[in-house]
């Protein structure tokens, strides 16, 4: 029972525990909105913590390196796969479409835009979340459940120093790459459905994905891709550090890491997306373009 | 107990714990936990599983934060520390996990050798030296070195615990459960450990467990908790602190239980509530 609930039962004195169902309703909304505020202060704390250690000490090498690693390396070819295949799939579902008014020429405007501008840092970010940030917070959440994160502080060494920010810098680094993986990717398995297997015209297709993308969009991507990776990190970390215990405690830690870093990647795209387009059009009004 | 004052600092506790108490949201696990351990003594925390052993001995290196009391180390109360002088502080105590705790992702020489770098020291041939001293002093070859801690059996595991705990030469070492699971030989091979560590080092030790055979061995004293949910309001948490020696002439028929290992009342109630939930499922 929450805090908030408890209190309210309390002050009612004994009685025969039955509530009047205002009160019951009352009871049940404010342990909800209790146990949301304290689930975000603790993750802003949480939060807070980390970048505080980011800016008083940076991690040692050999903590830093096997997470690069993991997260760039092994990331690489899962994210080129996935990307390729999007690229196609985009390529497949828009010729119909294109086709049936004689635009089948500009799909390389489109797919390119969508894929640079939106599905490449989506998917890079999606594919970070189930590979490495499901595995982050099920490793922590095992290091929690057999005490090792406990030996850390008990030995003098702050866990989040030592294990939290090697994490969060990876994935900030090195989202950016898998992006540009992703987009490069995805554009060359798009290309190649389009021209080769579609028949589309190579001059107007190649013509239209240059015409109508420029510095900016790319700029968007990978923007969006920092915000996209340390929210992953941030997730992940806090809900290993918070783990219950047992192997049903770890398992639920990698699952709820992998749905909230999914949704939080999906609202951060859409406010930065929103907030981007502002900035370019109160800069380069009437469409101007940077490139 | 020990006689104690304050003017010599060979007699003042090295650790003292007071009106100490730890609640986990609504339950309440520590209630007024007050304690004195003086320097080279080695106390043994004994009670039933659940009792808040664990917690007490993670309360006392500040692991575990009370709502309400404190926890002085060598004059100093860990409740009024920054985390940096908290961390600095727990340079000076060893713990010893009750599955060892041992680094999964480093390798066995690596966990040893951790508190020496995370203490700053960088020359490889005197870290390599102390660890190799230290895998030795617990029985372990040099061969173990290089082999990650899923290769070991639990006594090893345990072993290289302690080798971790004590590279720093700690002042205090504080054991949780360190021969559960282990076969009787093994246990003992701990408790002769715990014991040459203390007579080597002159390290003050607390020892929480509930195998009375090395509270018996290990120990200069004994101190009993009690479940919380099992006292009545008024009662204190500790019902016994003494000298090993007196654990079986003592009058209290709780501690006497433990100590025999009889279960007494609790098959009663365990019968009890059996029946109770038919009733409920019978309804």
């Amino acid at each position: 029972m929450s805090s908030a609930t408890s209190v309210v039962t309390e002050s009612r004195g004994g009685g025969n525990g039955r509530e009047h169902p205002v009160v019951q309703w009352l009871n049940d909304w404010g342990g909800v909105v209790v146990d949301a505020i304290r689930a975000v202060g603790d993750f802003a704390i949480f939060v807070w913590r980390t970048l505080v250690w980011l800016f008083t000490r940076l991690p040692r090498s050999e903590t830093l390196l096997p997470n690069f690693y993991q997260v760039g390396v092994l990331s690489l070819p899962v994210v080129a796969l996935t990307g390729t295949f999007i690229g196609m799939v985009l390529a497949v579902q828009s010729h119909f479409q294109f086709s049936q008014i004689g635009l089948e020429t500009r799909l390389g405007a489109v797919i390119n835009m969508s894929l640079v501008r939106e599905l490449g840092p989506v998917l890079a970010a999606t594919m970070l979340a189930g590979r490495v940030g499901s595995a982050m917070a099920a490793e922590l959440g095992t290091m929690r459940v057999t005490e090792q994160i406990d030996a850390f502080e008990s030995m003098g060494a702050n866990p989040i120093h030592y294990l939290v920010v090697p994490r969060f810098l990876a994935s900030i680094f090195l989202i950016p790459t898998l992006t540009i993986m992703a987009d490069f990717m995805g554009v060359v398995g798009a290309y190649f459905y389009s021209v080769d297997i579609l028949g589309i015209d190579r001059h107007f297709y190649l013509y239209n994905s240059r015409e109508f993308i420029g510095g900016y969009d790319l700029f968007v991507g990978i923007f969006k891709s920092l915000f996209f990776g340390a929210a992953i990190a941030m997730v992940s970390c806090h809900r290993g550090f918070n783990c219950t215990p047992g192997a049903e405690g770890v398992g639920r830690a990698a699952t709820a890491s992998f749905v909230i870093s999914f949704v939080l990647i999906l609202v951060i795209d859409l406010f930065l997306g929103i907030l981007l387009d502002a900035i370019y059009y109160a800069i380069w009004p009437a469409g101007a373009r940077l490139f | 107990m020990v006689h104690m004052t304050r003017d010599n600092p060979l007699t003042t506790p090295l650790l003292r714990v007071d009106d100490l108490y730890v609640t986990f949201g609504a339950q309440t696990v520590l209630r007024g936990i007050t304690l004195e351990i003086p320097r080279g003594q080695t106390l043994a925390i004994i009670g039933e599983s659940g009792c808040g052993k664990t917690v007490l001995l993670k309360a006392l290196i500040g692991l575990v934060r009370p709502v309400h009391g404190t926890v002085v180390f060598d004059d100093q109360n860990l409740a009024e520390l920054s985390d940096r002088q908290l961390s600095e502080q727990r340079l000076r105590f060893g713990f010893v996990f009750q599955n060892a705790a041992l680094f999964d992702s480093m390798t066995v020489g690596q966990n040893v050798a951790f508190p020496l770098r995370q203490q700053g020291y960088t020359q490889p041939q005197m870290i390599e030296q102390t660890v190799l001293a230290r895998l030795a002093e617990v029985g372990l070859p040099d061969s173990v070195v290089t082999k990650k801690p899923a290769e070991l059996s639990g006594g090893m595991r345990k072993r290289v615990g302690i080798a971790r705990a004590s590279v720093m030469n700690p002042e205090l070492m504080l054991y949780d459960e360190p021969t559960t699971g282990l076969d009787p030989i093994m246990s003992d091979v701990i408790n002769e450990l715990i014991m040459r560590e203390r007579h080597r080092h002159a390290i003050t030790s607390v020892v929480v467990t509930h195998d009375m055979r090395t509270a018996r061995k290990v120990a200069d004293r004994v101190v009993m908790v009690y479940p919380v949910a099992r006292l009545a309001p008024d009662e204190p948490q500790i019902i016994f602190d003494g000298p090993p020696s007196e654990l079986e002439r003592t009058k209290d028929r709780r501690v006497r239980q433990f100590v025999q290992g009889e279960a007494g009342e609790r098959l009663m109630e365990m019968r009890q509530a059996a029946a109770a939930n038919d009733r409920a499922h019978g309804e």
